[in-house]
């Protein structure tokens, strides 16, 4: 909303800038974009064009002698509407204006003295300006005074607020409203607004009737006005049009939009001498046509409120007249419409049509008072300005609510509220400089009660103008209380609360905790993909979640896979010549399972490149090192010996590479995946997992227990045996296991080899294994027949013999 | 007897020159052997003590037992010396460059994002206040309708959200998780949690990301008044920005608390005397909060005439910019390791 300070001083007697006009308003909850004047531009003066003559050098330019009553200047100017005679507007050396600062000097060998102008070159917007202006200088009336202000004489000495508005408060889309908000603010009156107007003796229900037929439509109120002339409004009118951010058209479509200003409820003008003596607001009927005033044909549903005359419709209702009842030069005779239509269903219809200032006004909500203020301000204005002829009487339909809202309010609640001590002399002020009525028992106030008279009123009731439609409970009145009164001196304190401990996931924390103690970096990222990579690395019977109306196509699909989003950062590190790459999430992913929305917490990590293994070991990154960062996670989440591999190849996504990847089971439950992308996606080896943490996390773990250590020394031997190279670790792994018994507490691979020395189709795995027991020393003895029994068994289970 | 004690302490003087003379531990080993070994000059008058008058024997005894302390305790000296200027021409030998580049021990870092969440739960666990979070696929009730946001409401147009179905949406403010944490108390019991997450809004511009996040605080109770809000937001800003920075409530609106406040902070950057930050105004707008709305609490079981409470809300992405000197919110979301590896720091 954009209050034009000249507007608003009609209605309230104001004086102070802008700035602090805008700064004042900001302190009680209203912000504003920008405060500025309407017009920025200094050095101005009114002259007058003595002399005329092309320019020697040139075949547009013009030399001129411009009268501006101290003396005579010789100025260079370019305008093709240049001519003696005429009352221009003189920038002089030094004037700044919004685009250029004005300097003495000489043109092709001619001296100027300053610049005449056009309005834009004052700041006037585009949009405003006619087609003088446009092409050429600004050509002012012929009485124009010599010698002043041009910007005040054309009653442009406006100063303008450009107010960013809260939703609840519709009240401030009007001059009144903001007249009693200053007026609160700075403690003033609000002058009453003039109404008055004639009327002729034919009375508009003689001949006119209004018919609601729809729940949509609290009050509609028509009036009809005869006889107008269009023509050009006054130029106070445009200019407060102007400062509000509205272009003028002529004096009746000006009139509708200056009254809507004033009031805040819009106005619908037609032209009465279309109509059929008869307007019923109702819905529309499904797939009903209506050709709108922009020319376009719409196609209505039973969800639009429409206007017709009987038979057909003649305009969308709040949104958008029709293109057959409009106002055009040919217009005599005129019918005022001002009525109230449902906000929900106006937003609706113009969400689709067209938002404008009517519909953000319905929207927000209206005071029927104003309906009728609307109406008889029209009148008035057309009866002043089109001299139109105000026919007798309001053709009307009103079951709307003008009453005030009574609300009961005690002044310990206030106070509790706040948390501050507001005299009841204070609270009563607030109210009084609002003016809200305030009944003190049952009685009301003039607002001269002192302290001591209201020493034992506990209650009182404040009654609140329908105007003001954002107040209805007494939790709003104590807004309103904190607003005026201001809260800058509430002192904070802490919650009284009994004292317990807070909580928090400590699961994920730890989690985090320990991949950045792995080496990797978190990432954050969009869980909006585009529908392509949304399926990567997904295989399950679930289906993809998409947006109904995305920003773009890059972003219409939730993931389902963190994986895809690690894959980007991937993209744009290795763009950017970032080859050593160890990131990892923890986010959501999304997917819908019969008609269920559902989410996911996952973790996801993306390795490639160098990594870091502890102290300045360096090593390209391939499947073991993150295999390693997948069991050292498991192992500090409490799963060692409860997880295992599995290459189950169906189960695996296509986006991996087949033989470097696995899915991770957890009580052989299928958790997450590990492996390399396939290389059809990446050239380059990078390796991924990701796990189903909602899944993992759902499986218990016990209490973290000291496991006792052995006071008896341990005995490491070192086994290598040749296998077929088809026999996984984890299957020898296994066997050893088990030949190996109790005793046996650790196994290590420490090399596998192939080539030289072993059969083709063979490989050798090397073993480090450590015996130990709880009770006593292990002899040689037994360990060789431990041994001995290992080497049996894995002959046996997979033909394996030693190496020699 | 007489030329015995002269022997004795000749040699004495002659062994404590020598002991004086030695330019190293050797030398002075070969010192004592040569009079106090086996075979040395003082030890041989001790064995040929025989042919000496009984009476001599305990005088010239007790003499040649001098002169051996006295050589012994300054052989020890000098070893002890020389040992001391080995170990220091050893030290010297071992200097190392320290100057040359170290040896990595690589650590992984936390988003600042996140950094950021991990510091506000630590802060509100240690009020009592509860992590609790909700999810990002929201409903349309729990986001808007529990708050007090009946379909068609004009707020509804702060925050264009990502629709799924005419149900369901992408959560455009954390608020979504209030409704949840009233609703799932069965007691009505006093509330005091916080809920930090992901927030959606079609949005995207130099200073908005379709993404960002959001932290909430909610606190019910009987009595609670702005007063406890505005002490608990001086805590909240104090801890994450400044000790020394003030607040500023600016009445404003939202549908879910009533009154509603703006709250501004002093600027951190230029003290409250005006700078680019601030927009010259000496102020910087970081939370929205207000007095929880009776129809919120009555929609979500808590009788209004009972309870009262505050809720407040701020941008994390913001706060980690303001705390962290990040000016494009975009480096937040693009990951670029050059950028992550730098929160690998103590912030203290």
């Amino acid at each position: 909303m954009k209050l034009s300070k000249n507007f608003v001083k009609d209605y309230v007697d104001i004086d102070v800038d802008i700035k602090t006009l805008a700064e004042d308003m900001t302190r009680v909850g209203n912000e504003y974009d920008s405060a500025s004047k309407l017009l920025n531009a200094t050095k101005l003066v009114i002259g007058e064009v003595k002399e005329c003559e092309m320019h020697p050098d040139s075949d547009h330019l013009h030399v001129c002698k411009v009268d501006i009553g101290s003396e005579v200047l010789n100025i260079v100017c370019g305008a093709p509407n240049v001519r003696k005679g005429l009352k221009v507007i003189v920038a002089l050396d030094g004037a700044v204006l919004p685009e250029k600062t004005i300097k003495r000097g000489i043109i092709r060998g001619q001296e100027s003295n300053g610049m005449l102008c056009s309005m834009l070159e004052l700041g006037l917007e585009h949009k405003y300006a006619d087609e003088v202006d446009k092409t050429g200088i600004h050509e002012l009336p012929l009485d124009a005074p010599i010698g002043e202000d041009p910007i005040a004489y054309m009653g442009m000495d406006d100063e303008v607020v450009d107010f960013e508005l809260t939703a609840n408060r519709g009240d401030l889309l009007s001059i009144l409203g903001m007249a009693y908000e200053l007026g609160a603010i700075y403690d003033k009156n609000v002058k009453e607004i003039d109404l008055s107007h004639k009327e002729n003796s034919e009375n508009i229900n003689n001949s006119f009737k209004v018919e609601v037929n729809t729940d949509n439509c609290s009050i509609f109120l028509a009036r009809k006005v005869k006889n107008i002339k269009i023509g050009d409004s006054p130029a106070y009118i445009k200019n407060r049009l102007i400062a509000s951010g509205i272009r003028p058209i002529n004096n009746v479509v000006d009139i509708s939009n200056y009254v809507m200003l004033e009031t805040g409820q819009p106005l619908h003008f037609y032209d009465a001498d279309t109509l059929k003596g008869k307007i019923e607001v109702r819905m529309a009927k499904q797939g009903e046509k209506l050709f709108t005033l922009d020319g376009k044909e719409r196609t209505l549903s039973e969800e639009d409120i429409v206007i017709s005359d009987g038979e057909r419709a003649i305009g969308l209702a709040g949104v958008m007249g029709g293109l057959d009842t409009e106002i055009t030069d040919k217009t005599k005779n005129v019918l005022i419409e001002s009525a109230i239509f449902d906000g929900v269903k106006i937003r609706k219809t113009s969400k689709e049509i067209l938002r404008s200032e009517a519909s953000s006004r319905f929207e927000k909500g209206l005071d029927p008072n104003r309906t009728y203020m609307a109406l008889e301000r029209a009148a008035k204005l057309l009866e002043e300005y089109a001299d139109g002829e105000v026919v007798e009487g309001v053709a009307k339909f009103d079951k709307s609510d003008l009453q005030n809202r009574e609300i009961e309010i005690s002044f310990k609640n206030i106070n509790d509220v706040l948390g501050m001590v507001i005299s009841k002399k204070d609270v009563l002020d607030v109210f009084r400089r609002l003016k809200f009525e305030v009944y003190i028992d049952g009685k009301k106030s003039e607002f001269k009660e002192q302290e001591k008279d209201l020493e034992k009123i506990e209650k009182i009731t404040v009654s609140v103008p329908r105007r003001r439609g954002d107040i209805s409970i007494k939790e709003d009145l104590i807004e309103e209380v904190g607003r005026i009164y201001g809260v800058d001196n509430i002192v904070g304190k802490l919650p009284e609360m009994p004292m317990k401990a807070g909580s928090f996931d400590k699961v994920t924390r730890g989690i985090r905790n320990k991949m950045v103690d792995l080496g990797l970096n978190e990432t954050l990222s969009y869980i909006l993909v585009n529908d392509k990579e949304a399926k990567y690395f997904t295989k399950d019977d679930t289906e993809l979640v998409s947006l109904l109306d995305p920003m773009t196509e890059e972003r219409n699909t939730l993931r389902h896979s963190i994986l895809p989003s690690l894959l980007k950062i991937y993209e744009y590190n290795k763009a950017r010549s970032n080859k050593d790459v160890a990131i990892f999430e923890i986010g959501k992913a999304f997917y819908k399972k019969q008609e269920e929305y559902g989410e996911t917490n996952k973790i996801a990590a993306l390795m490639t490149g160098d990594f870091y293994l502890g102290v300045d070991n360096k090593k390209q990154v391939d499947f073991y090192i993150l295999k390693g960062i997948v069991e050292e996670l498991l192992d500090y989440l409490g799963y060692g010996n409860r997880y295992s591999f599995v290459i189950k190849e169906d189960k695996l996504p296509d986006e991996v590479h087949p033989g470097q990847a696995a899915l991770i089971s957890v009580n052989n439950d299928i958790v997450g995946l590990l492996g390399r992308v396939h290389p059809v996606l990446e050239k380059e080896p990078v390796y991924v997992f990701e796990i189903d943490l909602d899944k993992l996390l759902d499986k218990k773990v016990g209490k973290m227990k000291y496991k006792e250590i052995s006071k008896f020394p341990s005995v490491k031997k070192d086994l290598a045996v040749v296998v077929d190279k088809n026999i996984t670790s984890e299957e020898i792994a296994t066997i050893i296991k088990k030949a190996g018994g109790s005793s046996l507490s650790r196994i290590e691979v420490f090399d596998v080899y192939t080539g030289k020395g072993i059969e083709e189709n063979k490989k050798s795995i090397a073993y480090s294994l450590t015996f130990e027991k709880m009770d006593r020393t292990l002899t040689d003895e037994e360990i060789n027949e431990s041994i001995e029994k290992i080497v049996e068994m894995l002959n046996k289970k997979h033909g394996a013999t030693l190496r020699k | 007897m007489e030329e015995k004690i002269n022997e004795i302490s000749k040699l004495k003087e002659e062994a404590l020159s020598e002991v004086n003379a030695a330019t190293n531990a050797k030398e002075l080993d070969e010192v004592r052997v040569k009079y106090l070994g086996k075979k040395g000059e003082l030890t041989s008058i001790l064995r040929s003590m025989g042919s000496l008058a009984p009476e001599e024997r305990p005088v010239i005894g007790g003499k040649v037992n001098e002169a051996r302390d006295e050589i012994d305790s300054n052989i020890k000296l000098g070893e002890e010396k020389f040992a001391k200027e080995e170990l220091a021409r050893k030290l010297k030998e071992e200097t190392i460059d320290i100057t040359l580049p170290s040896t990595k021990v690589k650590r992984g870092s936390k988003h600042p994002l996140n950094r950021i969440i991990e510091e506000v739960e630590d802060l509100f666990v240690s009020m009592g206040y509860d992590v609790v979070t909700g999810p990002e696929l929201e409903t349309d009730e729990y986001c808007f309708e529990r708050l007090n946001l009946p379909k068609g409401h004009p707020a509804r147009d702060m925050q264009d959200s990502f629709y799924i179905t005419s149900e369901y949406l992408l959560r455009t403010q954390t608020s979504a998780v209030q409704a949840r944490t009233m609703m799932a108390n069965e007691e009505k019991s006093p509330i005091r949690v916080i809920c930090p997450g992901k927030t959606y809004r079609r949005d995207d511009d130099a200073t908005h990301s379709h993404q960002f996040s959001q932290v909430e605080g909610l606190v019910i109770d009987k009595n609670i008044s702005l007063a406890d809000l505005k002490g608990t937001l001086e805590v909240f800003v104090r801890k994450m920005l400044g000790e020394n920075l003030e607040l500023r409530f600016r009445p404003s609106y939202f549908p879910f608390t009533e009154p509603s406040y703006e709250v501004d902070v002093s600027c951190f950057k230029c003290g409250g005397k005006g700078c680019n930050l601030c927009k010259q105004t000496g102020w910087i707008e970081v939370l929205g909060s207000g007095m929880v709305h009776p129809n919120v609490l009555k929609m979500n079981g808590y009788d209004p005439d009972k309870y009262t409470g505050f809720a407040f809300g701020t941008g994390l992405d913001r706060l980690a910019m303001f705390k962290y000197g990040i000016t494009d919110i975009r480096l937040l979301y693009q990951n670029d390791v050059r950028f992550l590896n730098q929160f690998d720091r103590l912030d203290r």
